[in-house]
């Protein structure tokens, strides 16, 4: 049952972006790749400071707001556990597959490595425009 | 987190004796919530070190007050780090354990000085100014204050020591909620853990508050030069026909500007430039 600790922040402080939306990014991610599962403990808010040398209000913030959003419940006492998961894209989908024979392929046409991250991003946008992101 | 204040200041000044010595401190209002922790930032000769040592109650008030707990509740590290220089650091710790009986944590006081890359029978005066300032941090936090006072703690630190001290400082006041009003220049340090703002210029407060709150209060503008009433004017620089302004705003703002919430930087060096010149 004790796991150790499943997730660490990057804190970027140049990014411009809100440390706690930083946080909350992260675990979503975590959380779309499969690497965060329901019953999983978050990081204390202990452990995330003393990582990251952030305020610990921050890191409270985070986790309420992903407690809003449903994705975790704090249990009294115990910690932060992850309730449910997001997308249907884990680490080994066949989704993922695809995905990597149609990267290796661009490399093979010779596609820079941004050619393809503005391919991708354009493609995205084309399919999910107006989307939250 | 109650939100009591930890630390208050009514009508506080202080004036060292001597001649053509002026105050220190003058006027100074304001009350700091417990479990804050407090960035005391302000030029070189603002005030900083003296409203450290009257809250650690080093120094008596010269009029008005200052509340603070008692002395067995509060921990003051002070700019030069006095310790015994010829105590090992196993007994300069022993030392912190026989002065706060009943209360003293050994082991978060040897995980500070674990780290510094030194045996604990190193005698003080052979560690280097980072070292000892890991030895300092480890005597006030063993004491498991509830008002933790630093005057310059990561001045003498490298990235990584002042990064890593900075961890076990945030770790303390979530684990134990302590409050912690530190003083620094250095601004990245300060932005991400501190969440209180008390800027001193001239042995004033000049801006005192909640950082998430003073940000939301202040905006950031480019555009076209313009009337900016009736905001409050912090800075303002006007190139050819391009204005840039940080102001704290009365109301929405509207105009042909772009805006931004300013940074914790932003903010600060808006306020230390514009009252630079203004008397003390």
């Amino acid at each position: 049952m004790v796991k150790g600790i499943v997730l660490e922040y990057r804190i970027d402080r140049r990014s411009g972006v809100a440390t706690y939306l930083q946080i909350v990014q992260q675990t979503k991610q975590a959380l779309r790749m499969g690497l965060l599962e329901p019953g999983d403990r978050l990081p204390t808010a202990r452990e995330v400071v003393e990582a990251t040398a952030i305020n610990p209000n921050t890191v409270l913030k985070a986790y309420r707001e992903l407690e809003r959003e449903g994705l975790v419940e704090a249990r009294r006492g115990l910690g932060t556990f992850v309730r449910a998961t997001l997308g249907t894209g884990p680490a080994d989908s066949p989704l993922r597959g695809e995905l990597t024979d149609w990267a290796r392929r661009a490399r093979a046409a010779g596609l820079e490595r941004e050619d393809v991250a503005a391919l991708f991003t354009s493609v995205l946008k084309e399919h999910f425009e107006g989307d939250d992101t | 987190m109650t939100e009591d204040p930890a630390l208050t200041a009514e009508g506080l000044g202080k004036k060292y004796g001597g001649r053509g010595r002026g105050w220190a401190l003058r006027g100074c209002d304001f009350a700091l919530p417990a479990g804050r922790i407090c960035a005391l930032v302000g030029p070189n000769g603002a005030g900083k070190s003296t409203l450290l040592a009257l809250a650690a109650g080093l120094l008596r008030p010269t009029e008005g007050t200052i509340g603070a707990p008692a002395r067995e509740h509060l921990a003051y590290v002070a700019q030069d780090k006095p310790l015994h220089p010829r105590l090992s650091v196993a007994d300069t710790l022993r030392m912190g354990r026989e002065l706060n009986p009943g209360r003293w944590d050994s082991a978060l006081a040897k995980r500070v000085v674990e780290g510094g890359g030194f045996s604990s029978d190193t005698l003080v005066r052979h560690l280097s100014g980072g070292q000892r300032t890991r030895v300092a941090l480890a005597l006030a936090l063993g004491k498991r204050p509830g008002l933790l006072l630093l005057d310059e703690p990561m001045a003498d630190l490298d990235p990584l020591a002042r990064h890593q001290l900075m961890g076990v400082l945030m770790a303390d006041a979530a684990e134990h909620g302590t409050t912690v009003v530190m003083s620094s220049h250095i601004l990245t340090e300060l932005e991400g853990a501190c969440d209180h703002l008390l800027l001193l210029h001239g042995g004033r407060v000049r801006l005192d508050g909640a950082v998430d709150e003073l940000l939301a209060a202040h905006t950031l503008l480019t555009g076209p030069v313009a009337d900016l009433a009736p905001h409050t004017v912090v800075e303002s620089r006007a190139t050819g026909r391009q204005l840039t302004a940080l102001i704290r705003h009365e109301g929405p703002v509207e105009g042909p500007w772009e805006t931004s919430e300013p940074s914790l930087e932003d903010l600060l060096l808006a306020h230390l430039r514009t009252t630079e010149g203004a008397p003390a």
